[in-house]
């Protein structure tokens, strides 16, 4: 019996738990749908009774076994309402077979879910909200709140993705070699994008909102301990710890945005850093870098620069040269003609911008308005910059970041009519 | 009850505003702090600050059900900025709200007393039919 703090170890133990109970019901019902169901009610019953009644003796059997009941009710019902149509003799079985917990394979299918809930055929909107509820032991509400949603929405949503993966016929099992390099890709892409989420929208809401990013860490740090060789996986983890590192420099007392080279870095976590730098240490001389570590590689070195114009800026450019021949993204493109400025000064950046320009895939993209005003106004040209800043502004889907291009724009604009 | 509180601010075809960095950053100052400060006291909905005039587009259905969109306005016409959904107890709350909001800081310091439409949002349970 644990009271008081052991609230939240409870949470987190049901969060651990989530994905093997869920693993084990799919196992023996074979209906992901509705497994995913009763092992979301099981873990809002253990939420309801925990507390009150004490954490049992062994708590996966009991949300196992709590699972299963919700289970054989909803096939009891589903064959009550089928016989008025037509009955099957199979589904009896299936109900009939002894619901033996002690008798369950230790086995953790936390893997097998992930590659699942992040399969290809998913949009990124569901897989995200399927991935945070099946893997990551959320509910709607919580996972609602997040994406700052009505439930209903965010209900709709994952019952939408659990329909996808039915109707794409995806199997309930590890996947086999040719799949899993294209499936781990979708996972470790699901698992930024939960990250980012997190971490780009940290400003303003924050105080009502779950810790996305935290969340994002946790399921890649389950993701390294079950594959510690792939150094993508390390890469992702890194990269997140590199980045979450500087959360609380990144913004001000007015919630608003510091740009990195302006944060107070005593501010940065340590712990975090070095962690980051560990894993990546470990992982490098491995094998083949992916873009994962690239990024990573990049984030730590402006981690260990203790003032901003300390900053390693050719290591850093040569890092952006190797991911831009790997990925070709048009924004690793913008970030490597940032690096470009910072070490061959700001005419040779914004000659790399004029070529975006004609490529055309960031067109009215405000990052790459606010990168060339930027570049401008380093270069000295301050009414072009400003326009810049101000188209940006204009574009941004982000209220803090418009915040900061206009603030940008009117102190360069200050500095012209009002030296 | 919930009242949304819309504020009408910026003319047609007018973009950013021009302000000093100051008046800007006193501006987005007082509009952050007023929402935490609902966001604390527990009334705050939803607040959303929309992007500027210039990216509108008025979109009607034509004959065959296809959007047609038009990005011209009319002249002097006034827009929306941003509205609040706040959940207060009494009507005068939420006057009351809208009235800061208003008097929110323009170039120079000086409010903009910009004009707030206040109106019930009903969300209520639906009565028992019996």
């Amino acid at each position: 019996m644990t009271t008081g703090s052991g609230e939240i170890t409870s949470e987190r133990l049901l969060r651990e738990l989530a994905p093997q109970v869920l693993g084990a019901i799919i196992r023996r019902f074979h209906d992901f749908a509705a497994a995913e169901d009763a092992v979301q009610e099981a873990l809002m019953a253990a939420v309801q009774q925990w507390p009150r009644e004490g954490v049992p003796e062994n708590p996966r059997a009991w949300l196992i076994q709590v699972a299963s009941r919700r289970m054989t009710d909803y096939i009891r019902s589903e064959m009550a309402r089928r016989r008025r149509e037509t009955a099957t003799a199979g589904e009896m079985d299936q109900l009939a077979a002894p619901v033996d917990v002690a008798a369950e394979i230790e086995q953790d299918d936390t893997l097998v879910l992930l590659f699942m809930c992040c399969h290809p055929a998913l949009t990124s909107s569901s897989a995200i909200a399927l991935t945070l509820r099946a893997v990551g032991g959320l509910t709607t509400a919580e996972i609602a709140k997040a994406f700052l949603v009505p439930e209903a929405t965010m209900a709709q949503r994952i019952s939408r993705a659990k329909q996808s993966i039915k109707a794409s016929g995806v199997p309930f099992r590890f996947p086999t070699d040719q799949e899993r390099t294209q499936q781990l890709r979708a996972v470790l892409h699901v698992l930024y994008l939960i990250f980012n989420e997190g971490y780009l929208a940290s400003a303003g809401t924050q105080l009502q909102r779950l810790d996305l990013s935290e969340e994002a860490i946790r399921l890649a740090r389950a993701m390294h301990k079950l594959l510690p060789d792939d150094g993508e996986v390390a890469g992702l983890l890194a990269l997140m710890l590199l980045t979450d590192a500087r959360r609380a420099a990144r913004t001000g007392p007015g919630e608003e945005l510091i740009p990195l080279s302006k944060q107070e870095r005593t501010l940065w976590d340590q712990k975090k850093i070095s962690e980051g730098v560990a894993l990546l240490t470990a992982t490098l001389p491995k094998g083949s870098i992916g873009a994962y570590q690239l990024q990573a590689a990049i984030a730590a070195v402006h981690d260990e620069a203790a003032r901003a114009e300390d900053t390693d800026w050719p290591q850093i450019l040569a890092l952006y040269d190797l991911l831009k021949h790997m990925s070709g993204n048009p924004m690793v493109v913008l970030n490597h003609a940032i690096a470009t400025a910072m070490v061959r000064g700001p005419s040779a950046g914004l000659e790399l911008l004029d070529a975006l320009d004609k490529d055309g895939r960031l067109a009215g993209h405000h990052r790459l308005h606010a990168v060339r005003a930027h570049l401008l106004e380093m270069a000295g040209d301050y009414p072009e910059a400003i326009a810049q800043y101000r188209i940006a502004a204009g574009q941004t889907t982000s209220l803090p970041e418009r915040n900061y291009l206009l603030t940008e724009a009117a102190r360069l604009s200050d500095s012209i009519t009002r030296p | 009850m919930k009242y949304i509180l819309m504020m009408n601010t910026m003319r047609a075809g007018e973009g950013i505003p021009n302000w000093p960095k100051q008046d800007l950053q006193a501006h987005i100052g007082f509009m952050m702090s007023l929402n935490k400060e609902l966001r604390e006291s527990g009334e705050l909905v939803l607040a959303e600050g929309l992007s500027f005039p210039d990216q509108a587009k008025l979109v009607r259905a034509g004959k065959d059900g296809a959007p047609i969109t038009d990005g011209v306005f009319p002249e002097g016409k006034e827009f929306l900025a941003g509205f609040w959904i706040v959940d207060v107890k009494t009507p005068e709350r939420a006057y009351a709200i809208a009235a800061r909001a208003s008097a929110a800081p323009g170039p120079g310091g000086t409010p903009l007393y910009m004009p707030l439409e206040v109106r019930p949002v009903p969300s209520g349970p639906p009565p028992e039919m019996l």
